[in-house]
């Protein structure tokens, strides 16, 4: 198994890289870990003329707060999500989702923007940058622009990004202190795709949950948030009823998919299961996060 | 279109210059520029692990990197590690502990610990798990693979 053939341009700013990429006429394509893009060219799925290596350019590399931001750059790997102090103490979801992204050697190499472009459904930081109201920064020949990470996700393993377009960063919101957090996934192996996934956050205010956010993959063609179980679950107490609603709403809604990995049936009681685990996880982080 | 493009990189040390095209993997550039077959090719898609080698001191796959990537990198492989009348000491801790049948996903293996030695935590079964698990050997049922680490991670504790 070997690539096609391919120009390779090893890109010396980002202005160089979207300029390659328009010169390949919408056959370029932008190569940071390379931990998905290899394995496709190797399979020759993906057969780019021309190969645009982001690695070497300078300063997009951060970790970085920005007012009530976290700015992750296009070459933060997942090593360094997994390990970074910013993201343990504002984002302590993120920092636990990181022990499920594949295996330690792939993260050395493997990118968290790097995977949002590549929208696995099953994949963890398209579901994070979801869950976190990622704004991803976006660059071209014709300007900057900035897309919500629920614009950005068209539909399995397609974005919105266009043919000479980087993405150059991805803002994710910094959690208050007090913030609760579950994080519940399945898969068969460790580090492998997962049949599902459910991330959830939310506050504590006087008995009440409010600020309340659930993530999802794995359990349809996109990641996804729930905003309907969200507002059943905000403004009240968090005890089985509740979740007991929450869940049987959840199955009612969802319409995952039927593969070689799991029925729809399945996935759909395993989506609420892990459901169940992440809201009771996060309201009980919540309630001590509240006492602290 | 199949235009050659020159690169240098450290291999265990020694320099090498070569002419390459830039769909090569990293795995290919070892094995048939260079002659290191004891890097090697398993499934050729990131998942076997059997590949792994140092860049720039942490591992990677190097069915999943291009050579032309590479260029001013300093790489680390198996042949690195040691030879066959003095055997580096990952491998003697493998062969004290039979952590290898076949030996096909042995380099791998190797050069996936010697990361894990230098970078993470191997203080129980469960991390020394997770540091393997991206490698797959279909002879030992791991067990063995994992008394080996289990020795090595308690010398890295004595050396701390």
């Amino acid at each position: 198994m070997k690539p096609a053939y391919f120009e390779y341009v090893r890109a010396e700013s980002a202005e160089h890289a979207v300029q390659t990429l328009a010169s390949a006429g919408g056959d370029g394509k932008v190569i940071a870990g390379g931990q998905s893009l290899m394995p496709m060219m190797n399979f020759r799925l993906v057969k780019p003329s021309v190969l645009v290596d982001i690695n070497r350019i300078p300063g997009l590399d951060a970790v970085q707060i920005r007012g009530d931001k976290l700015v992750l750059g296009a070459l933060v790997r997942h090593r360094m999500t997994a390990t970074d102090a910013l993201i343990a103490e504002h984002i302590p979801v993120l920092h636990h989702a990181m022990k499920h992204v594949a295996h330690l050697t792939v993260r050395n190499r493997g990118t968290f923007c790097g995977s949002v472009c590549h929208a696995d459904p099953a994949a963890e930081m398209p579901m994070m940058s979801l869950l976190l109201n990622g704004v991803v920064r976006i660059v071209s020949p014709r300007g900057a622009r900035a897309l919500a990470a629920q614009e950005f996700f068209v539909g399995s393993l397609v974005t919105a990004l266009e043919p000479d377009e980087l993405v150059t960063e991805i803002e994710i919101d910094k959690l208050l202190p007090d913030t609760g957090w579950g994080f519940e996934e399945f898969a068969r192996r460790h580090g492998d795709y997962a049949l599902a996934a459910v991330a959830v956050t939310m506050r504590w205010r006087e008995g009440l949950a409010s600020n309340v956010r659930i993530g999802m993959m794995g359990v349809g063609e996109m990641p996804m948030r729930a905003p309907q179980i969200e507002a059943m679950l905000e403004g009240r107490e968090i005890n089985s009823t509740t979740i007991r609603e929450a869940i049987d709403a959840l199955r009612a809604e969802l319409e995952p998919n039927s593969d070689l990995n799991a029925s729809a049936d399945y996935r759909r009681h395993l989506a609420g299961v892990l459901a169940r685990r992440a809201i009771t996880d996060a309201w009980a982080r919540a309630e001590k996060g509240a006492a602290a | 279109m199949n235009e050659r493009t020159e690169i240098t990189v450290s291999v265990n040390g020694l320099s090498y210059t070569r002419r390459i095209e830039p769909r090569m993997l990293l795995t290919d550039f070892l094995r048939h520029e260079l002659g290191l077959t004891g890097t090697h090719v398993g499934c050729e898609h990131g998942v076997c692990g059997a590949c792994t080698v140092l860049l720039d001191g942490r591992s990677a796959r190097s069915c999943l990197m291009l050579a032309v990537q590479t260029d001013g990198a300093d790489i680390e492989t198996v042949e690195g590690q040691g030879t066959v009348e003095n055997l580096g000491r990952i491998q003697q801790a493998f062969r004290d502990h039979h952590g290898l049948q076949c030996g096909f996903c042995t380099p791998g293996f190797v050069m996936t610990i010697a990361d894990m030695l230098r970078h993470h935590n191997l203080d129980n079964d469960e991390e020394i798990r997770e540091a393997l698990s991206g490698n797959i050997c279909r002879c030992t049922g791991y067990e063995h693979i994992v008394n080996a680490v289990r020795e090595l991670a308690k010398e890295r504790g004595a050396l701390k």
